[in-house]
């Protein structure tokens, strides 16, 4: 498949800014073994902006997290290029990775495993100022400020805790600080939210929904849950089996999704609105293939899955056609399975 | 109907140097035959305390500091009911498993990882059936039938296996004794969404064929009203409100509900407002004198300190089931309170209207 096809789709996250990162034709191979090779991204194009947030949906295993740790320099691509403000990246040497760290920064999964036991708070921020914040900047003051920008506050009482000290959620702030600490322009949140109380979660995507807009911070954010996606995000990639199978703006892909992949995840996604449904009558509707087996390895991976899978669909793997201006889906049977999109794109 | 579990003003404390954690406090909570109740609360609430604690799986320092649960399945079916915080250490190996079973939290590591899936399934039913080899062999191969795994996996180490069929093992060893209870600590929580939903429908539907009661334990409310017959939200070692899914759907009565419903983002239909819960729980060392929720809450008042959160039946419900511990917010209160937001909201809109206007004016 190619991406000269989609040359011309924009991204529904273009509006809010100039264009921070973007990666085109990006792709991971890992050798697993004598001649087997797992194709754990192939063929994404990805675009952030400043000032939006772009996501990236898939479950575990389709690859989300790869694209990010080569977007975050920590990973190199089989093959494609990424580009940060328009230069091609290059983090080969030790000063040019660091370089590219004060631009570009990772936010991990788990508040409880990517602190340091042993380490304060102010320790942690601490580091990343001295080391990308350059000769006389007044270190005790910034962590201070990036605690407050955290809303950790008061500041000073947060600085000298220990991790074992916090709730989850306070440590995913000082998680956030840190990752602030180094000014950059780009923030990659992986599963920001996940491993946090529902109550909590939410005040976590407002934080970093108010720290996108004040910083103007070009934010790629990757959950497995699509909902969130769809109030926090601009632009949703939806990823399966290593590819994007559906990319869109978020309220169209989760209001209207063209892709059976993403109808099958906003259907399986738990429905409050919808009491004693599915699960009471013991009428499990989308039991597309059922789990097992995992993605196809000819043809469209989702088609031993699919309700609509063909000869066509099992055989050739279909590359994203263009659906509107800011609409693309990667599917053979679009015809069948969103009519009204695929007649716009004929 | 008498209830399978009856769990009766039941305490379980935390003993630590710093002093007792409430991990629960003054607990009521019934399990009927055939039903499936939810039990939700953020992390540190207690809820896996409890369900542990009255199947007395605790080991020090918890401690259970009052109430007793009461277990009446069918093979004590005749007699009355046991209670299972004072029944001899003998006794309690019996029921468990074979009548009450659970499917720990983080199932996924929960096998051993140096077994083959069949034998971990035989060693469970060897310690609690009289089996033979070959018995015990067949039983193992249609558990895993029941729960969607081809037998041909079964000779499988469980690193082989995805998490959603690792769950489905766990589950199966669970049945394995035809149990009457089903405690299930957030069985799908590591699972995506679309697994999950497989492995929810799979347990509605043998909970239909075998006839057994679960009892759910989630953080995650979305997927209890979609699932429970019943529900107990629960925060801060209290239960703060029971009822029906509808119930709480429609009309949740306590704050701390109303505040969990606002909390997550919904797929279909018109944007919604979400709020969240700011603050964080109280610390259980030394918990707040009245409802532990006061400092968190949109409507607390000088009187909330002196609560005493025994769950009293909802003001003008009809139905009897739908219990708060909250009896300062009413309907008509949290009605008010609603219509001052809208008029506020409303306010603010023209106001940026005006503003609109008169930006474009100018």
């Amino acid at each position: 498949m190619t991406e000269d096809a989609v040359t011309t789709l924009t991204s529904a996250a273009a509006g809010n800014g100039p264009l921070a990162l973007e990666a085109v034709g990006l792709s991971k191979d890992f050798r697993l073994g004598p001649g087997t090779i797992l194709h754990a991204v192939r063929d994404v194009r990805i675009s952030l902006y400043k000032s939006a947030v772009v996501a990236l949906v898939g479950e575990s295993g389709s690859g989300k997290s790869t694209v990010a740790r080569m977007l975050a320099g920590q990973e190199r691509p089989t093959a494609g290029t990424i580009k940060l403000n328009g230069e091609p990246i290059d983090v080969r040497s030790g000063n040019a990775f660091r370089r590219y760290k004060s631009e570009v920064q990772y936010v991990f999964q788990d508040p409880f495993g990517s602190l340091n036991p042993v380490h304060s708070v102010g320790y942690h921020l601490a580091r990343p100022v001295k080391l990308h914040g350059g000769r006389g900047i007044d270190t005790k003051k910034r962590v201070i400020e990036l605690l407050e920008q955290v809303r950790l506050t008061p500041a000073a009482q947060f600085e000298p805790k220990y991790p074992h000290e916090l709730s989850g959620g306070q440590r995913q702030r000082v998680s956030f600080a840190r990752a602030l600490a180094a000014q950059p322009n780009v923030l990659l949140a992986d599963e920001p939210v996940s491993m946090l109380d529902v109550s909590i979660r939410l005040e976590m995507l407002n934080l970093l929904d108010d720290l996108r807009k004040r910083l103007r911070l070009a934010m790629l954010y990757i959950t497995h849950d699509i909902a969130s996606a769809r109030y926090f995000a601009d632009e949703v990639l939806v990823m399966y089996a290593g590819q994007v199978v559906e990319r869109g703006p978020a309220e169209e892909v989760t209001q209207q999704p063209a892709h059976p992949y993403t109808q099958l995840l906003i259907a399986s996604a738990p429905d409050p609105d919808n009491l004693g449904s599915v699960l009471k009558s013991g009428n499990s509707a989308p039991r597309a293939g059922g789990t097992g087996g995992g993605p196809a390895a000819v043809g469209c991976p989702f088609s031993n899955r699919c309700p609509l899978a063909d000869d066509k669909c099992r055989a050739e793997n279909p590359a994203l056609l263009q659906l509107t201006a800011v609409r693309a889906a990667a599917c053979w049977r679009l015809s069948e399975a969103a009519p009204a999109l695929a007649g716009d794109a004929a | 109907m008498s209830p399978v579990l009856d769990i009766r003003d039941l305490s379980i404390a935390y003993r630590t140097p710093g002093g007792d954690v409430q991990a629960a406090t003054h607990v009521n909570l019934t399990l009927n035959k055939g039903e499936v109740v939810g039990l939700c609360g953020e992390s540190g609430s207690g809820k896996s305390t409890l369900a542990y604690g009255a199947c007395r799986l605790l080991r020090p320092p918890a401690v259970i500091t009052g109430g007793s649960v009461l277990y009446s399945g069918k093979r004590t079916g005749t007699v009355a009911p046991v209670d299972l915080l004072r029944v001899p250490q003998g006794d309690l190996r019996a029921i468990r498993w074979r009548d009450i079973a659970i499917v720990f939290q983080s199932a996924m590591n929960a096998l051993n990882p140096v077994l083959r899936v069949r034998d971990q399934i035989i060693d469970a039913m060897e310690a609690h059936l009289r089996l033979s080899k070959d018995q015990a062999h067949e039983k193992a191969a249609r558990l895993l039938d029941l729960v969607g795994i081809p037998r041909t996996r079964m000779r499988s180490y469980p690193h082989e296996l995805s998490g959603g069929m690792r769950q489905r093992v766990m589950i199966a060893m669970a049945l394995a004794a035809d149990p009457e209870v089903v405690i299930m600590d957030e069985p799908t929580t590591a699972l995506d969404v679309v697994v999950q939903r497989d492995i929810l429908a799979q347990i509605v539907e043998l909970k239909e064929q075998l006839g057994f009661s679960v009892l759910f334990i989630t953080h995650d409310m979305s997927l209890l009203l979609e699932l429970c017959d019943r529900i107990a939200v629960m925060y801060a070692g209290r239960l703060m409100e029971l009822g029906t899914s509808a119930d709480l759907k429609d009309a949740p009565a306590h704050p701390y509900t109303q505040g969990l419903l606002r909390s997550f983002p919904s797929l279909r239909g018109a944007r919604r407002a979400l709020a969240g819960i700011p603050g964080t729980p109280p610390d259980l060392r030394d918990p707040p004198p009245g409802c532990p929720f006061v400092p968190r809450c949109g409507f607390a008042q000088a009187s909330c300190t002196e609560v005493d959160m025994s769950l009293l039946p909802v003001p003008g419900r009809r139905s009897a089931l739908h219990v708060t511990a909250c009896p300062v917010v009413t309907p008509e209160l949290v009605a008010e309170r609603a219509a001052a937001a809208t008029a506020a909201a409303a306010a603010a809109t023209a106001a940026t209207a005006t503003t609109a206007t008169e930006g474009a004016l100018s």
